[in-house]
């Protein structure tokens, strides 16, 4: 099952790649991971979508505890949350393209933020399934370039994430 | 406060922390630190011949005392060379602090002389590692490093330290820290009393019951709480490879140890148990055999200071997280007050199914008029030694023979690289126990494999006095490797021959030691007595041992505990 993990990361050098390091290290795998300071400047927040077995989530879930530098994880997965990713996509866009490339876009509730004579680069909010049903929609022989910032997530309601 | 440098603050914060020994070897990056030791006498330095000997002296120490080890190396190829040391402490949780120069931070990343990415390189097999970027910071990060090493599960701990933080010229306040607190930081102290009071109440309704515990109760002290508990309900107990001398091998009680070549009862009590009680040990793949046969009957209890331990190869039943002795000694409260006592009948059935399993392989041997078998060697050992004896192993069949024959009934005197099987080991961790324990006898058993790769340590050996006592199951070839050849590959011995060993006799002379060889049968006894009498010198024994011995037991490789090979013959 896809999770995902949220941790809060002394924001000390070197830190990151110890977690990065475990996933390696013991096979497990990383599908997306993102990471940014917080606003206590002593935390990084850092948060990572992974796939696996219930036994495999545990183990990840118990080796991140294990790293000294990591303060508090929460599998946000467990509980109602909010999941968001944003995309960048450079769209090939000439003639009648356009037109449609823009009724996509607002289907999406995209923006169109930057333009050419022949490009629109496309900017999205989402959660991934969500990023993969535009790309999808405007299909894969127009796109030039896509980037994706990895999913970022939150629980739901009053729970919170911190020291 | 006191002025001191970087290198001084160091040194200052090692005398504070009580450190005894220093194993290391020195170079540039270091060169401020050795002269921080040079002007003072309370922390001794012990000169290696070999880095990785460092650690594995270090590891010796900790393992024989329960103190964390310290090491102190160069930068770069001084730095590398401890990587297998500090891995063997790793796998096996043994407290250490390993200090390593480094290039001075203003060269750091550019591919200075002797610069080694430590703290990237040593990332895998550290509990932690830390660097210094201030030299303010030493004592700080000085203690960090022995509380991180020594608390929770320990395990070793790197300091890398950039030359220009040892600088003579620039001073600091030195204070040394009393406490460190560490908000991410924070293992756990007592145990859970509901899941703890749920144990004892599955524990003394079991009717097969087995105690199978690990090394954690040696590194958490606790053998006296387990011995306790153990006599107390009267359950068989078996241990790990790690855990042995956590409770008195000649005790009835104690079936052996079990796994991979543990002995026939303590795999068959294993398999056919009701309740397994778990006590720092973690399912160790030579223990377990295949998972998915593991036990089919047996709920488990699993205590062990870290969750991750617990239920990552085998799911455990009643999960306990937290220090040994304590979690004992609650149990054992438990079981005290309780008004359940141990089924008898049924505990009566299971001892006379165990009884009937010991006798049926009772760890037998073929002997030999003429041959002599590595097993009886280790059997004499144990007999001239009164079982007392500290005894640092090496990795191969003969470690195996050391475990299965030497009866070990105290906690801290097998000294062996478990989790990572690293040849090498056995000398260098002896040296470290005698160094400690001067007075003691110390046993390196080894071969002649695993003996010639830290060799060079005879010279330390030398010039500090270690009279230890290393006995060589010379059976001319990696026994091991030769004996997985002749059972998996039709005998084809590729590479498990040495045609060229050494006159391992004139080698102890040429390092200022005795050498005694021992070819015949008849000459075991008294020439092993001639070498144990020779109490302040170092003795290096080689004893020409049978070329063809396997271990036995040992388990179908894939199958379930009770799967053994019982010799080269039988198969249960
Ligand atoms: C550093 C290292 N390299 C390789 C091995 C693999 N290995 C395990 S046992 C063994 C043979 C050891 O030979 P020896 O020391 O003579 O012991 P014996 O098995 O003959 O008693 C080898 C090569 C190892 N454990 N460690
Ligand atoms: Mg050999």
């Amino acid at each position: 099952m896809r999770r995902i993990i949220s941790v809060l990361l002394e924001n000390e050098p070197g830190a990151l790649s110890r977690v990065v390091g475990l996933f390696s290290q013991r096979n497990y795998n990383i599908e997306t991971l993102t990471v940014a300071p917080t606003e206590d400047e002593t935390l990084s927040r850092l948060t990572v979508t992974t796939r696996g077995s219930d036994r495999v989530i545990e183990q990840i879930t118990k080796q991140l505890n294990k790293l000294i530098e990591v303060v508090k994880l929460v599998d946000l997965t467990e509980g109602a949350h909010i999941e968001r990713e944003l995309m960048l996509v450079k769209l090939k866009a000439t003639g009648s393209q356009r037109a449609e490339i823009k009724r996509t876009v607002d289907i999406f509730r995209g923006q169109i933020v930057d333009v050419t004579s022949s490009v629109y680069t496309v900017q999205l909010t989402g959660d991934s399934e969500k990023l993969d049903g535009f790309i999808q929609a405007v299909g894969t022989s127009g796109v030039l370039e896509v980037v994706r910032t990895g999913v970022s997530g939150i629980a739901r309601g009053e729970k919170v994430l911190s020291l | 406060m006191e002025l001191l440098s970087g290198a001084d603050m160091l040194i200052r914060a090692l005398q504070d922390e009580g450190v005894e020994y220093i194993y290391g070897y020195p170079g540039g990056a270091a060169l401020h630190i050795y002269d921080a030791l040079f002007r003072q006498d309370k922390v001794k330095h012990i000169l290696v011949r070999h880095e990785q000997a460092a650690v594995h002296m270090a590891d010796g120490y900790a393992r024989a005392t329960g103190k964390p080890g310290t090491v102190l190396v160069t930068s770069g190829p001084g730095a590398t060379n401890t990587i297998t040391g500090i891995a063997t402490a790793f796998m096996d949780s043994i407290p250490m602090v390993v200090l390593c120069g480094q290039v001075a931070s203003t060269l750091i990343g550019e591919d200075a002389f002797q610069e080694t990415d430590m703290i990237g390189v040593s990332r895998p097999v550290v509990k932690h590692n830390m660097s210094v970027r201030r030299p303010q910071d030493i004592p700080e990060t000085i203690r960090k490093a022995y509380y991180i090493a020594s608390t929770g599960r320990p395990g070793p701990v790197v300091v890398d330290i950039p030359k220009d933080m040892t600088s003579p010229n620039e001073r600091y306040e030195y204070s040394y820290p009393k406490k460190v607190k560490l908000r991410s930081y924070n293992p756990a102290v007592r145990g859970h009393a509901g899941q703890i009071k749920k144990a004892v109440d599955m524990l003394l309704a079991a009717k097969r019951p087995v105690i199978y515990a690990g090394g954690g109760v040696i590194l958490g002290k606790a053998s006296d709480q387990l011995t306790e508990l153990t006599r107390r309900l009267g359950y068989p107990i078996t241990n790990t490879l790690m855990g042995i001398g956590c409770y008195p091998a000649t005790d009835k009680q104690h079936l052996g140890w079990l796994g991979m070549h543990g002995t026939y009862e303590a795999n068959m009590a294993m398999h056919h148990s009701d309740l397994i009680l778990a006590v720092g040990a973690r399912f160790d793949d030579r223990v377990t055999n295949a998972t998915e046969k593991f036990c089919p009957g047996a709920r488990i209890i699993h205590i062990d200071i870290d969750p991750a331990s617990i239920s990552k190869t085998v799911e455990a039943d009643v999960p306990i997280v937290g220090p040994v002795d304590a979690v004992l000694k609650e149990m054992l409260s438990l079981v005290r007050e309780s008004k359940a006592r141990p089924d008898a009948e049924a505990l009566a059935a299971w001892w006379k199914q165990i009884e009937e399993w010991r006798a049926f392989h009772g760890m037998r041997y073929e002997t030999s008029p003429d041959v002599i078998k590595p097993q009886e060697v280790i059997e004499l050992l144990w007999k001239l030694t009164n079982g007392d004896a500290y005894v640092a192993s090496d990795v191969g069949q003969h470690q195996m023979f050391a475990a299965q024959y030497y009866k070990f009934d105290k906690p801290n005197r097998w000294i062996n690289s478990g989790g990572l099987g690293t040849m090498g080991f056995g000398l260098p961790a002896a040296m470290g126990v005698k160094l400690t324990h001067p007075d003691a006898e110390v046993l390196c058993i080894t071969g002649e494999g695993s003996i010639q790769m830290n060799i060079q340590e005879l010279s330390t050996c030398k010039q500090y006095n270690l009279p230890v006592k290393i006995i060589n199951l010379n059976n001319q070839a990696l026994g091991m490797v030769k004996q997985w050849q002749d059972m998996n590959y039709e005998s084809r011995h590729s590479q498990s021959y040495m045609e060229s060993l050494p006159d391992f006799i004139k080698l102890a002379e040429a390092y200022g030691h005795v050498g005694i060889r021992i070819d015949r049968k008849e000459d075991l006894e008294p020439k092993l007595r001639e070498a144990l009498a020779m109490k302040d010198r170092l003795v290096f024994v080689d004893v020409y041992v049978d070329r063809f011995e396997h271990v036995y037991p040992m388990q179908v490789a894939r199958g379930a505990m009770k799967d053994m090979w019982l010799s080269k013959t039988e198969r249960v």
